[in-house]
């Protein structure tokens, strides 16, 4: 589902994020992708969600090349990719039912089956009821969530989350990620950037591990 | 867990037929539509002021327009009772003159000619222009014969009246042809470049209504730029993204236009009584004439459309330059 090809990424500003990175995420599998601030998790979340483009290599996501994506298809190939991002990303002056309705609107999706979805979305995250709420009225883990759900209600098949579970505490974290895993089940292929090892361990998880833009094999203390 | 996964629930396929994908395309719109109207509503003092200075802007080539029309009603009027004033040679006797006047009268394109002797004329001039008395003092009527000639009704075009005129100035008995309302097709050609300059005006403020909603939609663009950033990440074509502001500059523009609509009116209502007053005093008819409809669509519709460009360019231009960077 994501295939990695020797991918090289060099910033305009001339710093490599990535070197020769390569790996293989099956449809419906989930993996941790962890490794020290820096690494280039980040980047190889955005190569994914076409934020950034390879230098050098192949990034493939459900079977596309993304150098076969133009500048026009992006947004429709977003759409195929869930996002969940650390800080949330809601738009703080619209209620809980417009941030997680607003990947149905893009896709024009009629507004008897926005209703059912968004209730659907919402009670997968356990919100239900907080539809007319603002993000800010929220708790940091319940905001959390409602980006999950904004994320899956396009029913992507594919899903990324960079670092997710960073603003919250440990029992925040711990629902967050059964959330996740819980997608996971049901088939969708879900990518996981983080750095709690805490929840490594507890989540017999694939791990793909950076450091210094190469993938490397565990560090003892995390491997342990 | 005893509960069953609702991911499951979520994750349940929809189909769509065309019919619903239009209805939604349809309802998409709407929602547009009606949501741009409520952020203007919501900011009344800085929607306002974007209204006043485009209403501003379409008013005053309206108005030059109407000054236009108004000034062309006046003259066409005047342009029906067009007269040639034919002055003799000196000396000349009342049988060649007379000779002269029947020559001219069998013209097909003269309705009639008068035959006005030196004595007629210098009567006629003693009474109209008021020296009576300083004319008495000559020992000769210095005045030569005249014939006054109106055009037949359908050679009274400024051309057909140049060429009339034209050839009787070529009869040897004839020293100089007069067209008495000259001044009116000079105040037609003035006009003529007054509608060039409304024109241009309508042009240069047309511009700039477009300068000013193009504006507007960059600031708006610029406070808004988290919620396009996060609209992009999630899956937002640039289409969708600009659809809204399109929206909003096609509502300056329209509010802009019913506003000039209302000024130019309250100016024809303002200026109305005191005009007719005068045309009264000159037993004129004349009204003043106000837009008619085909005006007020114009100014309307034009206004909507200015908004809606000017909203285009900078929307198009600016969106494309917000990326998320996640």
């Amino acid at each position: 589902m994501i295939t990695f090809q020797r991918v090289f990424k060099r910033y305009p500003n001339g710093r490599e994020a990535l070197a020769e990175v390569s790996f293989d995420l099956a449809s419906g599998e989930m993996a941790f992708l962890t490794g020290h601030s820096g690494a280039g998790k980040s980047t190889v979340l955005k190569l994914i969600a076409l934020l950034e483009r390879p230098t050098r290599g192949q990034v493939i996501v459900n079977n596309r090349n993304t150098a076969s994506v133009g500048s026009g298809a992006i947004p429709a190939f977003r759409r195929q990719v869930g996002m969940v991002f650390q800080d949330h990303k809601l738009l703080a002056d619209r209620p809980i039912y417009d941030n997680v309705a607003l990947p149905l609107v893009i896709a024009g999706v009629t507004r008897r089956e926005l209703d059912k979805r968004v209730r659907a979305a919402l009670d997968q995250v356990g919100l239900l009821g907080k539809e007319t709420s603002f993000p800010l009225e929220l708790s940091a883990g319940e905001q959390q969530r409602v980006g999950i759900a904004r994320a899956v209600i396009s029913k992507p098949p594919v899903l990324i989350a960079d670092e997710p579970t960073g603003n919250l505490d440990p029992d925040l974290a711990l629902e967050v990620m059964n959330l996740f895993k819980r997608l996971n089940d049901v088939g969708v292929t879900v990518m996981v950037a983080t750095h709690d090892v805490h929840l490594i361990d507890r989540f017999g998880v694939r791990r793909i591990h950076i450091e210094h833009g190469q993938l490397a094999g565990f560090p003892p203390d995390v491997a342990a | 867990m005893s509960r069953p996964n609702p991911a499951k629930v979520a994750y349940a396929s929809g189909r769509r037929s065309p019919l619903a994908a239009l209805s939604t395309w349809v309802e998409r719109h709407v929602q547009s539509l009606v949501s741009s109207l409520g952020k203007l509503v919501r900011q009344p003092f800085a929607s306002a002021l974007t209204i006043g200075v485009i209403g501003l802007g379409l008013a005053l080539p309206a108005c030059l327009h109407l000054v236009v029309v108004n000034a062309s009603a006046v003259t066409a009027g005047i342009e029906k009772t067009v007269q040639l004033s034919v002055y003799l040679k000196q000396p000349m006797t009342a049988e060649q003159a007379r000779k002269v006047r029947q020559g001219i009268d069998a013209r097909d394109d003269v309705l009639d000619a008068q035959l006005v002797t030196p004595a007629e004329g210098l009567k006629e001039f003693e009474e109209m222009s008021g020296f009576g008395e300083a004319l008495k003092a000559l020992d000769d009527n210095p005045l030569p014969y005249a014939i006054t000639i109106r055009p037949a009704p359908l050679f009274d075009s400024p051309e057909a009246i140049e060429s009339l005129s034209d050839e009787l100035e070529t009869l040897p008995e004839v020293e100089i042809v007069q067209v008495d309302t000259e001044w009116v097709r000079r105040l037609d050609a003035i006009l003529g470049a007054l509608e060039q300059v409304v024109l241009l005006a309508a042009g240069l403020l047309g511009l700039g209504v477009v300068v000013i909603v193009g504006n507007t939609i960059r600031l708006d663009i610029n406070g808004r730029r988290e919620e396009i950033e996060v609209i992009k990440l999630v899956g937002g074509s640039n289409a969708f993204v600009r659809r809204p502001f399109l929206y909003s500059g096609t509502w300056y523009g329209l509010g802009g236009g019913l506003l000039a609509w209302i000024l130019v009116s309250a100016a024809v209502g303002f200026l109305a009584g005191p005009i007719e007053k005068v045309a009264s005093l000159y037993a004129s008819s004349f009204r003043l004439q106000g837009l008619d409809p085909d005006g007020i669509l114009a100014l309307v519709a034009g206004g909507a459309l200015l908004g809606w460009v000017g909203s285009w360019v900078t929307a198009t231009y600016h969106l494309r330059r917000i990326e998320p960077r996640a």
